[in-house]
């Protein structure tokens, strides 16, 4: 993004286009990485309502998919959180470039 | 308008109001809070924004989380801000110039710009008697400034305005129960909710949007750097706080107090304050007197709020 002056920006700190913050993309913050095991998951979606940076992707059906890595800070309550299936957790956290 | 189906399958269907890209840390409470409070309902939403962490690294020059109209303009006036809207578009609505389109206005602060920079604008907002609802993101500090104490700071927590050291054991004082405060002005809707309880927050914002007039909500919400504990433990904690009746779940509804959710079994406090580091020293030897101050104030507080209930017959 280009860096913009006080003459281009609109007056008064207004941001005009929602939802902007999209475009910078927190998940190189990221030291813990999280995974996802597809054949533990029960679709309970407890990860994607307690992800507090939206970065569960869940697809047209209501289905969980994978991260999104672009915003994913690497919290981990989405691994704490998850049920998984028999005391396996679909979701585990590791460690960032392993 | 309908009230939403609470179905987590169908919500995550939809779209959120609240984007990623925000700087809050990572494992924050508040977005979280944000979140499911948007998600609850359909209806068109303005909002206003006490300066705090949630308005700082939300709304960063030329970014914004939020897709909703939103505004920000000091600490202490997020309810006086939205008071204004919401009376300017009444009145515009009234004039002609503008269709209702069934707008809510909801104001968010954190409990420092609640408790104690903000209270004096809310307290009046609510008397004013503005159809408007202030939710409160209650971290129980000033985590954005580096954790000063606040009026919401529980007793015994350590900070960086009330160390805790050889004579001073943390903050001396109890919190101020300010949701009961807000119910003392005697406004339609007042609740305490918790984001772990997601099904209880979305109703309790469902249903304070569908009664007029000023509504109020204290969330707590869990910030691991203030609390001194783990980046993945926000929603663990917000559990723990509502299991061991530290942060009970009740409402109330014209004066009459319901206990919207209980408990399967109260746990002892020290559950809760045990993995938070800013408790760290009630643990040492020769400090259980702390432990046993904090566990008698959180009971009595519990033992009141059953017998409100109970005096009403809504247990």
């Amino acid at each position: 993004m280009s860096k913009k002056f006080w003459e281009t920006l609109p007056q008064g700190s207004v941001v005009l286009e929602a939802g902007s913050s999209a475009k910078f993309k927190t998940g190189t913050w990221r030291s813990m990485r999280p995974k996802w095991i597809e054949e533990n998951c029960i679709q309970c979606m407890f990860c994607w309502m307690y992800c507090p940076d939206m970065s569960v992707k869940v697809n047209a059906e209501g289905k969980r998919e994978g991260f999104d890595y672009d915003y994913c800070k690497g919290c981990g309550i989405c691994a704490l959180e998850c049920p998984g299936k028999k005391g396996n957790k679909a979701i585990v956290m590791e460690e960032e470039g392993k | 308008m309908t009230t939403k189906a609470l179905k987590l399958k169908e919500l995550a269907k939809g779209e959120d109001r609240f984007a990623h890209g925000h700087r809050m840390c990572a494992g924050c409470g508040a977005p979280i809070v944000v979140k499911q409070v948007l998600m609850a309902t359909d209806y068109p939403i303005i909002a206003a924004n006490a300066t705090g962490c949630l308005e700082v690294s939300s709304c960063i020059q030329q970014f914004t989380a939020w897709k909703i109209p939103w505004m920000h303009s000091a600490f202490e006036n997020a309810a006086a801000t939205i008071s204004g809207i919401e009376a300017m578009y009444r009145s515009l609505v009234k004039q002609g110039k503008l269709e209702d389109k069934n707008v809510k206005f909801i104001a968010f602060g954190g409990d420092g710009g609640t408790y104690d920079i903000g209270f004096q604008a809310l307290s009046g907002a609510m008397e004013r008697g503005h159809d408007m609802m202030y939710i409160c993101y209650d971290n129980g500090a000033y985590m954005n400034t580096g954790i000063q104490r606040s009026s919401a700071t529980p007793f015994g927590a350590d900070t960086t305005t009330c160390p805790a050291g050889d004579v001073i054991p943390g903050k001396l004082q109890n919190r101020k129960d300010l949701t009961r405060i807000m119910a003392a002005h005697g406004i339609p809707y007042v609740a305490q909710a918790s984001p772990a309880n997601w099904m209880d927050l979305m109703k309790k914002v469902q249903k304070a949007f569908e009664i007029k007039g000023p509504k109020f909500m204290n969330v707590i919400a869990p910030c691991n750097r203030g609390w001194r504990s783990r980046t993945d433990d926000a929603i663990a904690l917000a559990k723990l706080a509502f299991e061991t009746c530290y942060w009970p779940l009740y409402e109330i509804e014209n004066g009459i107090t319901k206990i919207t959710a209980k408990p399967k079994e109260k746990k002892p406090l020290v559950d809760f304050l045990k993995p938070q580091g800013r408790f760290k020293h009630m643990f040492a030897p020769g400090n259980e007197y702390l432990l046993e101050q904090a566990q008698a104030y959180v009971d009595a507080q519990w033992e009141r709020l059953q017998k409100e209930a109970a005096f009403w017959g809504e247990e």
